[in-house]
């Protein structure tokens, strides 16, 4: 490895970031004393029935899974929307995603129990729903404000539609769009943790079991791993909107 | 090369083209020249299909314009328009190669053409891997002009390329622009509202006013003959005498072997040029130099108003 890039790596706040949520969810067992002598009653002190890195790569998996199928999903509607042939679905796609924002999370969680039952399903449902809406958005957004001169260019040296999109209009809306899954990715970590209400195993998980039998070091262990974890997230994606910003310099 | 057969555009009921006919013959570059509304973008762009012909019939190089798929009637007709119809995410390289990419050409033809092309729109190497937004205005018309060059299509349209530029890069690009055509033989159909830059490119001129043919001629005829009082006013009243004088170089009006006092001056140089001269040296006649660096002759004030 060149030095340049040794010592890059090393000064890379991202890169210790992510050392410290490994080394925070391997090490929680020893923390033990710490919480025993400040929650002396809590027995045992650190959260055991899974081990942290388990609900961190549950949680993950989650995330991952709708965030990826919200954003196929999310991006097809607004490419839909935005052709001559759909341009009538437009308003309506305005105002489902309007009203879908409106809606807070865990309601979204309560119908999905009902519709598909507990366990992590209802979990993914949900999260995938509202992931949905930031996406969309930015990505109409990023569609529209490629300029009308430049689509007219594409469009006269002579290239097909969907030549033009992939080409010319989504490359161009490519970091809009990025901006709208960096938000829904992220406001999907700290719903998937309420997801353990239904029954989904995550980092919410011993949130919720602390709070239901008043075990505060649960919850705490629970919520700061979730907190890197959402902070590790986000400068994952500025990194990428980063490389994504036209022309590098 | 380009015909137009009574050509007509609508949109809701109003005729923005209507009823042109004229004919662009092969290596012939035509200004299409109107203010603002006078639909001379609109008659550029029914050419090659960006926007669709309520009637009539357009033939390009003898083809019927409506038998040919758009795509591909597109990419055989090189289009420029002002520099920001750049693709502000590709590099210069990536711009130029647009079309020979969607035709497939092989990488190592490409990298060859967009060599060839930097060199013909002068444009340096070192901007090669550059972005348009870290080009110059002037250099971006370049690259403008060497994408729309690129596929060697026989037909040029050019919507105001120049209409961004400062006075003194416009200038600079348009001489570029007689010199490319004149290099290439490419049929080129302009569009400009600016009369002076259509009297100094064109072989042929075609004045658009509410959507109608109001004259298609040399840029003689139309200074000499204007066909009513609108074409009059277009170039200038007063001053279209001055711009007959701007279409005739020192040359044709070289008396040779007659000496005169001062710096002898370039053959080439417009009848108007030297008039201006004439009257900065305040004298009456100027001596020409030859292509050895000699005096060929003179050019008298006299000989300007014959």
């Amino acid at each position: 490895m060149p030095r340049a890039r040794r010592r890059r790596l090393v000064t890379d706040p991202l890169v210790w970031g992510i050392i410290a949520l490994a080394l925070l969810v391997a090490l929680m067992p020893t923390t033990a004393p710490v919480f025993a002598w400040a929650f002396p009653d809590v027995q045992p002190p650190v959260y055991g029935i899974s081990s942290f890195l388990d609900l961190l790569l549950a949680h993950a998996a989650i995330v991952a899974e709708s965030s990826a199928v919200s954003t196929v999903i999310a991006i097809g509607l607004a490419v839909l929307v935005t052709r001559p042939q759909g341009r009538a679905f437009r308003p309506m796609l305005d105002t489902i995603a309007t009203i879908g924002q409106s809606f807070p999370p865990v309601a979204i969680l309560a119908l999905a129990v009902p519709a598909v039952g507990y366990g992590a399903l209802p979990t993914l449902c949900a999260l995938t729903i509202y992931g949905l809406l930031p996406i969309i958005e930015n990505t109409l957004a990023g569609l529209e404000s490629v300029p009308p001169a430049t689509r007219e260019a594409a469009e006269a040296m002579g290239m097909t539609k969907l030549q033009l999109l992939r080409h010319v209009e989504l490359p161009l809306a490519a970091p809009v769009i990025l901006a709208g899954v960096r938000t829904s990715v992220i406001i999907n970590i700290g719903t998937a943790a309420i997801g353990s209400t239904v029954g989904a195993v995550t980092l919410g998980t011993p949130i919720i079991d602390g709070l239901v039998s008043d075990k505060l070091p649960y919850v705490l262990q629970g919520a700061v791993v979730t907190a890197l974890f959402a902070i590790l997230a986000d400068s994952g994606f500025e990194r990428l909107a980063q490389r994504l910003r036209v022309p590098p310099a | 090369m380009i015909e137009l057969r009574n050509v007509v555009k609508e949109y809701g009921g109003k005729r923005v083209v209507d009823d042109v006919s004229f004919t662009v013959g092969r290596g012939q570059f035509c200004v299409l020249v109107g203010s603002s509304g006078s639909g001379k973008s609109t008659t550029l762009k029914l050419v090659n299909r960006l926007v669709p012909l309520t009637s009539g019939a357009i033939r390009v190089g003898g083809e019927d314009i409506a038998q040919v798929p758009p795509e591909a009637l597109r990419r055989r007709i090189g289009y420029a328009i002002q520099s920001i119809g750049l693709f502000p995410h590709w590099s210069v390289e990536r711009n130029i190669a647009t079309v020979p990419r969607l035709l497939k050409w092989p990488e190592a033809r490409i990298a060859e053409r967009v060599r060839d092309l930097m060199a013909l729109v002068r444009l340096e190497e070192e901007h090669r891997r550059k972005y348009p937004h870290q080009l110059s205005g002037g250099q971006q018309q370049r690259v403008g002009l060497a994408r729309a060059l690129a596929a060697d299509p026989e037909v040029l349209l050019m919507d105001e390329p120049l209409g961004a530029l400062d006075p003194i890069t416009r200038q600079a690009l348009a001489d570029e622009l007689a010199r490319i055509h004149a290099a290439t033989g490419k049929t080129i159909l302009f569009v400009t509202h600016d009369m002076d830059e259509a009297l100094r490119l064109a072989d042929i001129v075609a004045i658009l006013h509410d959507g109608q043919l109001v004259q298609f001629g040399s840029p003689r005829d139309i200074l000499e003959h204007p066909a009513g009082d609108f074409v009059r006013d277009l170039v200038g009243r007063s001053e279209a005498g001055l711009k007959l004088l701007a279409l005739s170089p020192v040359s044709e009006r070289l008396r040779r072997g007659e000496i005169s006092a001062g710096e002898p001056v370039d053959p080439a140089l417009s009848l108007r040029d030297a008039l201006a001269q004439m009257i900065l040296r305040r004298a009456d006649r100027l001596p020409v130099a030859d292509a050895e660096g000699g005096v060929a002759g003179s050019v008298l004030l006299a000989d300007l108003v014959r």
